[in-house]
Formats: structure tokens, sequence, C-alpha cells
């Protein structure tokens, strides 16, 4: 049988006081999801370097990650990624009808574990890079 | 009759092929991060690393696949969304254009950087 859920509009961001976890979710998965695809048009974009030259390609990315900024913002994407990536788990557990009466909890999780994995990620994302 | 909370369309198949390059994304997408994050760092990749990954076959395969999914799945999340948004009529057909042509030029994109660095097809 079919149950209806009266969530409200969700599009109404003006009601973010009012969302539950699940509509957290969504909006952090769609957020994530955009920043993802943005990521991957501009790393083709900077991976293409390499059609220039073996030269051109390895000053490109070695430059790139001297650069503390860039350092930080491949800690956020991890954190983007990560977050993605659990949340996905948790929706395809969902639609195959696992865990749907705790997909509240399994959303907390998501984001606690993308806190952890990230966290424990800086030392490694910030190695060899001059501040 | 219960709501429909989804972005994607009834009776499509997008949902379908969201989920499975999702399946197949979650684990390439970690293992990526992992190999050139944590195994091999950021600031020590050079041309001739890159080169002796792509020449192997099977990691070579692995990214081809990896780009197609990928793309596929960020651009069908983005179309859908818009959808959701309430994109309808000429602008969804010719949204559907725009990332349609975008895909396949980043795809191309990909393809043409991956042989760069193998050198051809390393068959």
């Amino acid at each position: 049988m079919s149950q209806s859920y009266n969530r409200g509009l969700i599009e109404d961001f003006s009601r973010w006081r009012e969302f539950s976890a699940g509509m957290w979710a969504w909006i952090f998965h769609k957020f994530t999801g955009w920043v993802l695809v943005g990521y991957l048009f501009t790393h083709i974009a900077v991976l293409s370097t390499a059609l220039s030259g073996a030269a051109a390609y390895t000053n490109t990315i070695q430059a790139l990650e001297s650069l503390l900024v860039v350092r930080i913002l491949e800690v956020g994407l991890l954190a983007v990624a990560v977050f993605h990536i659990l949340n996905g788990l948790r929706l395809l557990f969902v639609d195959l009808g696992v865990g749907l009466e705790a997909q509240d909890k399994s959303f907390y999780a998501s984001l606690i574990l993308t806190g952890v994995i990230v966290v424990a990620s800086v030392p490694t994302f910030l190695s060899g890079v001059s501040i | 009759m219960a709501e429909r909370y989804t972005s994607f369309e009834p009776g499509g198949r997008r949902w379908l092929w969201q989920r499975l390059t999702a399946a197949f994304l979650v684990v390439v997408l970690a293992f990526h991060f992992f190999l050139l994050h944590f195994v091999n760092h950021a600031d020590e990749v050079t041309f001739a690393l890159s080169q002796a990954r792509m020449e192997q076959l099977t990691y070579f395969s692995l990214m081809i696949l990896f780009l197609v999914t990928a793309t596929f799945h960020g651009v069908n999340g983005v179309y859908n969304a818009l959808v959701n948004q309430g994109l309808s009529g000429t602008r969804k057909t010719a949204v559907k254009a725009i990332l349609g042509l975008a895909s396949v030029l980043l795809i191309v994109q990909g393809v043409r950087t991956a042989l760069a660095w193998a050198g051809g097809v390393p068959i």
C-alpha cells in the first residue's frame, strides 16, 4: 500500500527551519551533485594540458598543487565526494526497500562518517605544501 | 494517491540508469580518490607516472568507463534536477540538447587526454 508523506514544498527554502532529515539529505545530495559535475568538467580541462606535452602537464599540476588554496579546495572536494557516495549508498538501499524506517539515522551517520573521513584525511591532503 | 517525491519522470529509464551508474561510481570514485591522494600523492604527479598507469589496458579501460559513467550520472542528475524545478517545453528540449552536446565534448576531450598519456589504445 502506498503511503503519502506531506512534506510540503522543498523548493521553498524559506521554510528551511521546518525541514526534516530526509529533506536536508535531498538538498545536500543535490548540492554535492552540482559541485561534483562542475568539478568533472574542470578536472578534464586541467588534465587536458597533457595534450600540450609532458612538461606542460607536469608543470601545471605541480604549480596548482603547490598552492594552499588548491589543497583546501581539494579537502572540500573530498568532503563533497564522500558525502555524495555515502548518501548515495543510503539512497540505493532505501530504493531496494532496506532501511526506509531508519533513513533519518542513516543520513546522520552519513554526515558523521563524512566528517570523520575528511578530518582524518586533512594531513594527507596538506602534506608537502608551503604556507 | 501518494505524491511522487522523485526528480525523475514516471515510466522513464533515466532513474534506473542513474542507479546503475551510481552503484559503479561508488566503488570507482572511492578507488580514484584513494589511489591518487593516498597511495600516490597529488603533489608528486608527473606526466610519466600518469602515463605508466594509462599504459595498462585494465586501468585505461576502467578510466574510460569511469569518464563515461560519471558524465552520464552527472549530466543526467543535472537534467532531472532542472526538470524537477519545472523545466518544460522548448526550454527543456534545448537544455537536453546542450547537456547532450556538453557530455559528448567532455567524453571526447577525456578520451583524447587518456590517449595522449597511453600513446594510443594500450592493447
